[in-house]
This record gives C-alpha cells, sequence and structure tokens, in this order.
C-alpha cells in the first residue's frame, strides 16, 4: 500500500471525496444566467441518477425523513402466520410486504417506508407513510388480506388475439371460476427445462396447486384450452397475468402446470411475489398505529438542527482555542466529516430520525475524541523531548490503541442496538455506527494529510 | 497529583448519589410513558380560555375511562386512555368540534401494551448482551497485559463503572418521573444505551494508557501509582474530550426542540457520570482489584 504514503495521492483521494460528498448532500439549486456573455440554463446537486438505460438508478434528490420528523402515519401489523407451512413463512411475509406497497402506491404516497420484522414468532409489517394524516383510510385499505382469483373468458365471448387488449380492459368479460388463492400451495419461478429450443433457460412461474385445487384447474383447463384465464389481485379492474391455457393441458393437469412467457428473470420474480401474496394470504391485523403532526416534528428538527449546529460550532472554537493551528485541522475534519456522512445518509438511504440525528451527534463527539486523543499524546511526546514531527507520528501511532479499542466497543454496542432494538433505537444504531467508522477515516487520514501538506509546502 | 488518594472517598460518594435513585427505583419504578404502558395519547390545539374538563367530559360522554388529563400549556391538552380505537377517536372529534370549532387533534397514538412489554425486555436483553460483548472485546484486547494482572478484571471494572451510569440515569429518572411527572419514553432507552456506549468508551482510553504504562514503567512501581500516573496523564484528554461532548449537548439542551429535552437531559448526565466514573469508579475499582499483586 505505498501509494497510500504518497501525499500528492491522498490529497487527491480526500479532495475527490469531499467534492464527491459535497454533490451528494447539496439540495437541487438551480442556475440560471442569462447576460451578453453567459447563457446558462442548468441545475447542479438534487440528482436523481439513471444511467445505463436504468442499470443503475439512485434517487438521491432529497434526504429520506422519518415520522417523527416529517408527521404522518405509522402503521405497525401483525401477520398471521398460523396457516402457513414454516418454508414458506418469510416468503409470504415478503409477499404481504409486496402488496401492502402496492396498495400504497395506489393512495399517492411520496415515500412510504414498509418494512418487515421478526420478533421472536411474530411476522411484523412497519408501513410508515410521511405526510399522510387520513388514518382510518390507510389502516382499512393496507389491513385487507390480499385475494388472488382465476377467471375465465366470458364463454359467451369469442377469442382471438387482436380482442386481448379489449379484454383487458374490460373487467366484465371476466367471470368467476371458483379457484382462489387458497387452492394453491405456493408460486415459483423455475426455468423452463421442458425440451422446447426456443424457451430453454427462460424464467417461468410454476403455480403449486393442493391436490383440491389441482382438480378445480384440470376441470377449468380442459373447458378452456386455447383461450385465456385471467389472474386478479384484490379487487383491481386489471388482471395481473392472463395464459392462455396450452394444448398439453388439454387431458387435464398432472404436474404443477406453468406460466410462460416473454419473462426476464426479474419480471417473472415480481410477477411471482403478487401471485403468491394472493396464494398464501395472511390476514393481517392491527397492533399499533400513530399519527404525529408535522408542525410539532418541524419545528422539533429545525430547533434541533440549529441547536445541532452551534454545538458544533462551540467545539470548533474550542479546539482551535485549546491546539491551535492543529484545533484548526481538527475543525476542518468535522466539517469534512459530517459532509461525508450526510452524503453516505443520503445514499444508504438511512431514514433521518430524532434518535439517528441523536446518534450522529455522539458520532461527533466520538469523532472529535479521537483528534483529541492525537493532539493530548502529541503535546506529551513534545513535554517528553521528542522533535516536532517525530512527536506528530508518534502522536497517531499512539493514540492509536486508545482509539481503536474505544470505537471498537461502540461499534460493539451499535451492532447488539441494530440486531435486538426496534425502529428507532435501530436508526440511532446505524447512524452511530456509520459515524464512528467514517470518524475514524476522517480524524485519521483527513488530518494526517492536511498535516504532511502543510509541512511540505 | 496523587488522584487515587481518596479512592474509597470515590466510591463511598458514588454509593451516596446513586442509592436514593436506586431505592426511588424500586419504591416509585419508572414514570413509564405510553410506550411501555400501552394505550392512547391524545393531544389537542385548544384556545386559551377552554379548560381541560371541556374535553375530558367528552370522553366520559363516550364512556372512556381515562388516566390522565393535564394541560401542558395555555394551548396544548394531552389526554391518555386505555387504547382507543380510531372510530371512536372520530366521533370524539366531531363531538369536540361542536363544543368548540376551534379544538383541533394534533396528534394521536395509540401502542398496544405487547410493543411496550417487546420494548423493554429488548432493551434489558439488548443491555446484557452489549455489557457481554464489552466485557469480551476488553478481555481480548487486553490480553497482553503482564501478569500476574488480568485483562477480565480490566473488562470487568469498565462493565461495573457502566452500570454506575446507567443506574445512575435510571435513579434519577425514577425520582424525577416521581417528583417532577418526566416520562420514560422509547427515546429514553436509546439514551441510556448511549451512555453505556460512551462510558465504555471513555473508560476505555484511561484503561488503555494504563496498560502501556504497566510495560513502559519501571518494575518496582505499585499498581496503584502506575493507575494513578496514568489517570494524570490522560486527565487533559479526559476533560477536553467531556467537555466538547457536553458542549454540544448542552446546546442541544437550551435550544434543541421540546421533544428531545427529556432524552437530552438523560444523556447529559449519563455523560457527566460516564466522564466522572471512568476516573473516579472504574480504575478505584480496578486498583483495589489488582493492587495486593506486584509484577514479577
Amino acid at each position: 500500500m505505498k501509494f497510500l504514503k504518497n501525499i500528492y495521492f491522498r490529497l487527491g483521494l480526500v479532495s475527490a471525496l469531499f467534492t464527491l460528498a459535497v454533490l451528494i448532500v447539496l439540495p437541487k439549486i438551480d442556475i440560471k444566467i442569462n447576460n451578453s456573455i453567459l447563457r446558462l440554463d442548468s441545475a447542479i446537486g438534487g440528482y436523481n441518477i439513471n444511467w445505463f438505460g436504468g442499470r443503475i438508478a439512485k434517487d438521491i434528490s432529497d434526504f429520506k425523513m422519518g415520522l417523527d420528523i416529517e408527521g404522518g402515519i405509522r402503521i405497525v401489523m401483525q401477520a398471521d402466520m398460523s396457516k402457513i407451512q414454516d418454508s414458506e413463512k418469510e416468503k409470504a411475509l415478503d409477499s404481504a410486504k409486496e402488496i401492502i406497497s402496492r396498495r400504497i402506491n395506489y393512495l399517492g404516497v411520496s415515500e412510504p417506508n414498509i418494512s418487515t420484522s421478526k420478533i421472536n414468532d411474530d411476522y411484523r409489517i412497519v408501513v410508515e407513510l410521511p405526510g399522510v394524516t387520513a388514518v382510518s383510510e390507510a389502516v382499512s385499505l393496507i389491513g385487507k388480506t390480499a385475494q388472488l382469483r382465476f377467471k375465465k373468458l366470458d364463454p359467451k365471448l369469442d377469442w382471438t388475439e387482436e380482442k386481448f387488449f379489449e379484454y383487458f380492459q374490460q373487467p366484465s368479460s371476466w367471470v368467476d371460476t371458483g379457484i382462489i388463492g387458497a387452492d394453491l400451495k405456493g408460486v415459483d419461478v423455475v426455468v423452463d427445462n421442458s425440451g422446447n429450443i426456443k424457451n430453454q433457460g427462460r424464467p417461468q412461474i410454476q403455480l403449486r396447486f393442493t391436490n383440491e385445487g389441482r382438480e378445480k384447474f384440470s376441470s377449468l383447463a380442459k373447458e378452456n384450452v386455447g383461450r385465456p384465464i385471467a389472474l386478479f389481485l384484490d379487487d383491481s379492474d386489471f388482471p395481473l397475468s392472463t395464459p392462455v391455457i396450452s394444448s398439453d393441458l388439454a387431458n387435464g393437469v398432472v404436474n404443477d402446470p406453468v406460466i410462460s412467457g416473454n419473462f426476464d428473470m426479474q419480471t417473472a420474480k415480481n410477477l411471482s411475489i403478487q401471485l403468491r401474496a394472493g396464494a398464501l394470504p395472511i390476514p393481517v391485523t392491527l397492533l399499533q398505529q400513530e399519527t404525529l403532526g408535522a408542525t410539532l416534528g418541524n419545528d422539533s428538527i429545525h430547533r434541533s438542527f440549529f441547536a445541532g449546529l452551534v454545538g458544533l460550532f462551540i467545539v470548533f472554537i474550542f479546539l482551535v482555542y485549546k491546539y491551535k493551528g492543529l484545533g484548526l485541522l481538527a475543525g476542518l475534519s468535522l466539517i469534512f466529516y459530517t459532509i461525508l456522512v450526510l452524503a453516505i445518509f443520503k445514499v444508504i438511504p438511512v431514514v433521518l430520525t430524532l434518535p439517528g440525528i441523536a446518534g450522529f451527534i455522539l458520532s461527533v463527539g466520538m469523532a472529535t475524541d479521537a483528534n483529541i486523543l492525537i493532539f493530548e499524546r502529541y503535546k506529551e511526546e513534545l513535554f517528553w523531548g521528542k522533535k516536532k514531527e517525530e512527536a506528530l507520528e508518534l502522536g497517531f501511532e499512539r493514540a492509536w490503541n486508545s482509539i481503536k479499542d474505544s470505537n471498537m466497543s461502540s461499534l460493539i454496542t451499535c451492532f447488539i442496538l441494530f440486531q435486538l432494538g426496534t425502529g428507532p433505537v435501530r436508526g440511532f444504531a446505524l447512524t452511530l455506527a456509520i459515524g464512528i467508522l467514517v470518524s475514524l477515516f476522517s480524524s485519521i487520514f483527513f488530518v494526517r494529510t492536511l498535516i504532511k501538506a502543510f509541512k511540505q509546502s | 497529583m496523587n488522584i487515587l488518594k481518596y479512592k474509597i472517598g470515590y466510591l463511598i460518594f458514588s454509593l451516596i448519589v446513586l442509592i436514593p435513585g436506586i431505592v426511588s427505583l424500586l419504591v416509585f419504578g419508572l414514570n413509564l410513558s405510553i410506550d411501555f404502558a400501552g394505550g392512547s395519547l391524545v393531544k389537542y390545539s385548544v384556545p386559551k380560555e377552554v379548560v381541560a374538563d371541556v374535553i375530558s367530559s367528552v370522553y366520559k360522554g363516550n364512556d372512556v375511562v381515562l388516566e390522565g388529563v393535564s394541560k401542558e400549556n395555555d394551548t396544548t391538552v394531552v389526554i391518555r386512555t386505555k387504547p382507543l380505537d380510531v372510530h371512536l377517536n372520530s366521533k370524539i372529534n366531531d363531538e369536540l368540534k361542536k363544543v368548540n370549532k376551534d379544538i383541533s387533534q394534533v396528534s394521536f397514538e395509540t401502542v398496544g401494551p405487547v410493543v411496550g412489554k417487546e420494548t423493554t425486555k429488548n432493551a434489558f436483553v439488548s443491555l446484557f448482551w452489549a455489557s457481554l460483548g464489552i466485557l469480551l472485546y476488553i478481555a481480548y484486547a487486553f490480553r497482553n497485559i503482564p501478569s500476574p494482572y488480568s485483562s477480565l478484571k480490566f473488562g470487568a471494572s469498565a462493565i461495573i463503572a457502566m452500570l454506575h451510569d446507567a443506574f445512575l440515569v435510571l435513579g434519577i429518572f425514577s425520582i424525577l418521573g416521581h417528583f417532577a411527572h418526566v416520562e420514560v419514553d422509547a427515546l429514553f432507552i436509546t439514551a441510556v444505551l448511549t451512555v453505556i456506549g460512551f462510558s465504555v468508551h471513555d473508560t476505555i482510553v484511561v484503561f488503555d494508557r494504563i496498560r502501556e504504562n504497566l510495560n513502559k514503567l519501571p518494575k518496582s512501581w505499585q499498581f496503584e501509582t502506575i493507575a494513578n500516573y496514568s489517570l494524570v496523564e490522560t486527565l487533559n484528554r479526559s476533560l477536553a474530550t467531556s467537555l466538547t461532548v457536553i458542549f454540544t449537548l448542552l446546546a442541544l439542551y437550551i435550544l434543541g426542540g421540546s421533544s428531545i429535552k427529556n432524552f437530552v437531559l438523560a444523556l447529559l448526565i449519563g455523560i457527566v457520570s460516564g466522564a466522572y466514573s471512568s476516573i473516579f469508579t472504574a480504575t478505584p475499582i480496578l486498583v483495589l482489584w489488582e493492587s495486593k499483586k506486584t509484577r514479577k
């Protein structure tokens, strides 16, 4: 790692990271210049990255704010897993979550936070809807059990492929068959290895029926060879999928039937998740709901943010007063550190809550501690008669032990909190852990680089 | 400077400070908020002239048992009840609007008691595992100290100091809860856990110096002398670090939003205690434990 010793490389790395972090953190700022010399209509910051046709996509236009800051509703649902086999539970929970986010999209909430959690044998879905205040509407929408229905094309209607779109849009063209989600054991994505060259290796969706379900489906298939069936979820007007019964099924269904089509892995997976939600319906019950007023949070966040800035400023003054030039470097590293951490919060993204911000502020304290340890050690080494340069080297070297051990113990605490804690406690642990890791980098690498750079110039 | 001269005195002082809080914890417990107890917490914004009874009478008219009604300030009334469902809440809101159209609901929280129990249980479980994890880490990180000293004793002393800080915060909040109606909410758990993290962080820095000096200073020196020497050496750093954190927290306490006031107060108490305990609790305990031995 010799290049790490090269001062130009280090300076370059620090500046590149800083620039990148600033670009990420900046909110969108419009730049409009229109005069005789220069014409510019552009914007900087608040990027919504979408490169290579969506292969690399990341929306970093805004910080994700938690409910306590933005206000809104938090709903905790308990999932009733009593009818689900053990092996299917995780999948079923994911599907239930997926289906809830689909419904929330209908609500038009901009940034819902939906997460699942498993505490002992309890499976839960936590939904946070920033900016929403209609609790009962949200609860009734989210609390519904997903229901999958198999429908067939009305026997009175003729089937030609040209008419597909017309039927697709017309809910009344489909009639119930009596086959529902409960007739399925599960839904999986499988790879086609039927020997058909054209489809070899393509993903397909396999419907695993119960014995009773297979009989029902079998008779449905026999009646409808060459005609489409439609799979409806909830009360949606449009089917999720409209496979056409192939001629292989004319004599009934022996194996688990598959839906094949022009799927890639991702679309197949998405469809299977949605179908599974209907196939493994989990009734959810309301466990907890909270409505938080936005003004309450807003006032609190603005004041706390301001207070945090004041705190940082006092620390800055204190460092400069106590350690002079070195203190100034430490102060600069605090700014570098703050911007770096905020950038990471935006990219991951970390949902910012009040405890989360508290964790961040504590990590600022710990970052400062690392610098203080180094500078105090430097002073001691000077006191013991070392030359300035040597003392500085030794300061970094010998303080490292304390810095490492004290921060490791904090990281262990964070890890345990993150594993065992719920909701806000997790947010706190996450921001503290990110803060500690970045602080180790900034208080050592950044400060040391600047010191070296000053010495050389 | 002989800091450790009064080591027994510091420990007695710690006990004197801790005992009232612990007695209060045992007798009164903590004033648990809705996060733990379960129930509904409803806040109303009201015109100045409206008294809290106006609101509570509407609740009583709907056969809701109230656990607490208070007017927090001129324009805020807080109601605590057993868990309230959404429909009843909106019905009550409609009735309140009829009484006075300027009464509006600011927030409505319902927490099932299951969550409450779990939050508490999680906190204790986390505390236990965090202690064990830190103990093991210190035992590992300090494994190279010269015999006959034991790295486990370093770890255990750090944990005792940590519990000292945690129970000081718990005790003071128990007293505040009983006499000043300060509630303990889920954020409080975060505060206690932060204090634990900081406490150990601070203690390790002192212990690290003792570890270094054990290998460096003359063999004829007593453990106590070495510990004292290390304390004096790290005193500047201990003060500087505690001051920076305390500055930040004071700024947050004085200028920050009201919803985090209690949280910051708990942190302040805990961090002052954490800085104190590294020097005046953890080190004296370690010295009392190790001082009977001399190095070979």
